[in-house]
């Protein structure tokens, strides 16, 4: 415990926490790079806003992709390699999904090895299922409630090393010596007691973003924290202007709108049905119909609804009922108790009403493939916060084997990382009391002032009006527009009560991530101008050959404002490239 | 690279502009009107706060419309909103229940009092600090197997093992325990909660680690007289005590009170 001095008039005690390596996130990147950096005899730290299991991996249903071939034998790295690459209209980093096919079939393994219980085959292996956009049966997956099983195997096996757990806790700010992250400021949700974490690597592993949009499948905590306080350390971001849509999210009651409903519905053998009772995505994607990837099929709903053919609550219908009851409760049991408790709606005998939810955010910070590291040193990130593996649209199932991958990769990278450093932790000046106080200002300001969540939910409609998943340049710039009133507005948030666990002053803090990762995919979105994978530009008739070749990379410049800079992928290695040109030549 | 194929969003011409819910779908005009404990670790009592009814509106969207319109430091733990993560459990006239999976209508007529769960201290509001949990959890052996993954296991063998995995970890089973709600034996007795995953561990046909002498003795097994309110509280129907603690006492007993294994214990001084 330290005592104070003065800074910006605010007077406050802190704790001081040290540790080899920060996590910030618990979800499953996170607690696998804590395995990770503790096998090599670290002293971990592990911050989460939540209590320890409930993260957004929890929510992931249909399963994790690896081409352990288990029901097809044909199945290999390489055809995953080439599925991701086409569902990302090959925007991808192509070295992270070398690796990240190669080494999925272990991380999956290992899970089993951990605890982990799969579906069986009639062989007794790990049962897959099919999935959009994936050439081969290649899910492996317990019932609908993979990601549960892939949470709780993962904090059991961090319980049992001495990893700290800080639950309930929220990083704002890190901090930096010279060039170097060496630790963050953060706070006790419960309390409001602040610490300063020293730590010569911080991994973030903070998820994604999906409260930017009104209507989503994330819960409160998918703010993006990490990406903003990523590149607020100056770290290089990628991809951003690429949100993915997921198809089917649910419609109504109210309540629940935008709440997932696993493509695991489709992979079972779900039929897509409009009003008029078509199946009408024979017009989108003949081929591989209600499994064409999930941006081909949210478009297509979307469509639907939009041109007068949707449900009764504006959505399309998602039929299972030929699975039968029996089917249902050993295949989807989770999907049909959702909807029979919520929404009273018996999945057996009457098809679910759908429509497109934010779900998933390809871009992110950009990292480095084999170590998972940033630009910055000692920053390093993993999972959904890293972009660069999925490109312009995930694949289904491709983000659970993601996270343990690049978890991995992320724990050893900054383990390697503190292995090599002898520089201390310790910073000069105010930074830690200076952060508390602008932290606390909306709760001691006083005097009349904006509702953060009044101003959450102004920007979740003007996302949701500006930055859909059908875009053009003058909306976008109405959009943006809007987003830096908003900005200019943030000072004037006041929020009432204690700092005791107090949501209010908590929903302070995210808004400015919320706003400042806005304002970031609208100016990336305006600069992408064509259509491909989630990002689709009405003003733009289809995909722009150069385009295909560019990375949007977004760094805050030195005036503080967001800097894009386009850079050219590098081309693929001939092993990797023949792959395509094989695949052409069959044709 | 074929894009644009076949997916071409046809005649939507217009601009981007796209539709955001209506916000007043579903209102029935009614309102609901809740008390809600308002307090913390040094006391507090019931406030009463009225929302406009929505359809299907479950307790958690009317707590959080008071938070976002007249109450912004209200003090609720909730994530996915799906009854998937177990973190909203509170008390609803006095019973566990998951805030996001109980619709409002199910008290018709009836007030709706809502309260933190009461076998745990509070921290504020509807929020108690349930970290005692993890401890237990930390405690108990992990999966240990010798075999290397991945493992051959058929459908048969691991079957029985889908219940118990099934558990959210809202801690309700915990809640509304008498050994620990009443007579509060938090230190000698890990709860119906740990119960079920010792339940997996122990029929796990790859494991190898034996948790049977710390349930009778640390985690106090034989405290549990199977009075069933664990599983009739469970969101996710676990059945907790027929199927976890009853084969789980089953075992103990035939470790432990099993003449023929005490004797040779007594022997090889086990």
């Amino acid at each position: 415990m330290q005592r104070d001095g003065h800074a910006n008039g605010h007077r406050e005690q802190y704790e001081t926490r040290e540790h080899d390596v920060l996590i910030i996130g618990a979800g499953g990147a996170g607690l696998r790079a804590a395995v990770a950096a503790t096998e090599k005899g670290l002293s971990v730290g592990i911050v989460t806003k939540s209590l320890l299991g409930k993260a957004h991996t929890v929510m992931a249903e249909g399963g994790i992709a690896a081409s352990v071939g288990n029901v097809d034998p044909d199945d290999s790295w390489r055809q995953h390699f080439m599925d991701t690459l086409k569902s990302g209209k090959f925007l991808n980093n192509w070295q992270m999904a070398e690796i990240f096919t190669k080494e999925a079939p272990d991380r999956v393994y290992e899970l089993e090895q951990w605890g982990a219980l799969f579906n069986r085959t009639p062989e007794g292996k790990i049962s897959q299922r099919p999935f959009g956009g994936h050439t081969y049966r290649r899910l492996c997956h317990v019932g609908d409630r993979t990601g549960l099983e892939l949470i709780r195997t993962m904090q059991e096996k961090v319980l049992a090393t001495d990893s700290e757990i800080y639950m309930e806790t929220t990083v704002t700010k890190l901090l930096k010596k010279g060039d170097r992250v060496v630790g963050a400021v953060g706070y006790t949700r419960e309390s409001g007691k602040f610490i300063h974490f020293k730590a010569k690597a911080v991994i973030m592993a903070t998820g994604g973003w999906g409260r930017i949009f009104k209507v989503t499948s994330n819960s409160w905590e998918g703010t993006g924290d990490g990406v903003v306080l990523g590149y607020d350390a100056g770290a290089e971001l990628v991809d951003m202007e690429m949100m993915q849509f997921h198809p089917t999210g649910m419609v109504w009651p109210p309540g629940v709108r935008g709440l997932l409903v696993t493509e695991g519905v489709r992979g079972e053998g779900g039929l897509l049905r409009n009003s008029e009772g078509a199946r009408y995505m024979e017009n989108y994607d003949k081929e591989k119909m209600e499994l064409s990837t999930r941006d081909v099929v949210a478009r297509a709903n979307y469509t639907e609804v939009q041109e007068g053919r949707g449900s009764e609550h504006g959505g399309v219908y998602l039929d299972i009922t030929h699975l039968g009851y029996e089917g249902i409760m050993k295949k989807l049991p989770t999907m049909y108790e959702q909807f029979k408790n919520l929404a009273d709606i018996d999945i057996s005998r009457e098809p679910m009403e759908v429509f497109p939810t934010v779900h998933y955010t390809m871009g992110g910070i950009k990292v480095d493939p084999e170590t998972c590291a940033t630009n910055v040193p000692g920053l390093y990130a993993a999972g959904e916060v890293a972009g660069g593996l999925h490109g312009a649209n995930r694949l289904g199932g491709n983000s659970l084997s993601d996270l343990l991958v690049f978890g991995r990769r992320a724990g050893e990278g900054a383990a390697a990382f503190v292995g090599e450093s002898v520089h201390s932790v310790d910073i000069e000046g105010d930074a830690v009391r200076t952060e508390i106080g602008r932290v606390l200002e909306p709760l001691e300001k006083g005097g009349e002032g904006e509702s953060p969540y009044l101003m959450q939910q102004e920007l979740q409609e003007a996302m949701m009006e500006h930055a859909n998943l059908m875009r053009d340049g003058d909306s976008l710039k109405e959009g943006l527009g809007k987003i830096l009133a908003l900005k200019d507005r943030l000072p004037n948030v006041r929020v009432g009560g204690s700092r005791l666990f107090n949501p209010g002053w908590h929903t302070a803090q995210d808004i400015r991530y919320l706003i400042q990762i806005s304002e970031i995919i609208l100016r990336t979105a305006l600069e992408r101008k064509e259509r491909r994978g989630a990002q689709w530009r009405l003003d733009f008739d289809g995909p722009d050959e150069e385009l295909g070749r560019i990375n949007f990379i977004v760094t805050k410049n030195g005036q503080g404002e967001t800097g894009i800079e386009r850079r050219e992928i590098p081309p693929m290695p001939e092993h990797l490239s023949s792959l395509f040109e094989e695949e052409k030549a069959k044709a | 690279m074929s894009e644009g194929n076949g997916n071409n969003p046809g005649n939507v011409t217009s601009r981007a502009h796209s539709p955001v819910p209506n916000e007043d779908l579903g209102k029935s005009g009614g309102t609901a009107k809740l008390k809600i404990f308002r307090g913390d670790s040094e006391g507090g009592q019931e406030v009463e706060y009225e929302v406009p009814l929505v359809e299907g509106m479950v307790v958690l969207d009317a707590v959080l419309a008071i938070q976002a319109e007249q109450a912004g430091d209200l003090a609720v733990r909730w994530n996915c909103k799906a009854a998937h993560c177990g973190s909203c459990s509170a008390e609803i006239n006095g019973r566990p229940k998951l805030l996001c999976k109980t619709r409002v209508e199910e008290y018709d007529g009836e007030e709706i009092h809502v309260h933190p769960m009461r076998a745990f201290p509070v921290i504020k509001d509807l929020v108690s600090d349930v970290s005692w949990n993890y401890e237990v959890s930390k405690a108990i052996k992990p999966f240990q197997s010798s075999e290397q993954a991945p493992f051959t296991m058929y459908e048969e063998d691991v079957e029985r093992l889908y219940e118990p995995k099934k558990c959210i970890e809202c801690f309700m089973c915990q809640d509304v325990c008498h050994v620990l709600r009443t007579h509060h034996k938090h230190p000698e007795f890990a709860g119906p909660r740990f119960f079920v995953r010792n339940q997996w561990l122990e029929m796990h046909p790859m494991d190898e680690a034996d948790r049977l002498k710390d349930l009778k003795e640390d985690n106090g097994l034989g405290f549990c007289n199977i009075t069933k309110c664990c599983t009739e509280v469970c969101p996710v129907d676990i059945k907790i005590t027929d199927n976890s603690i009853i084969p789980l006492k089953e075992r103990v007993a035939d470790e432990y009170y099993d003449p023929a294994k005490w004797l040779m214990r007594k022997i090889r001084g086990g």
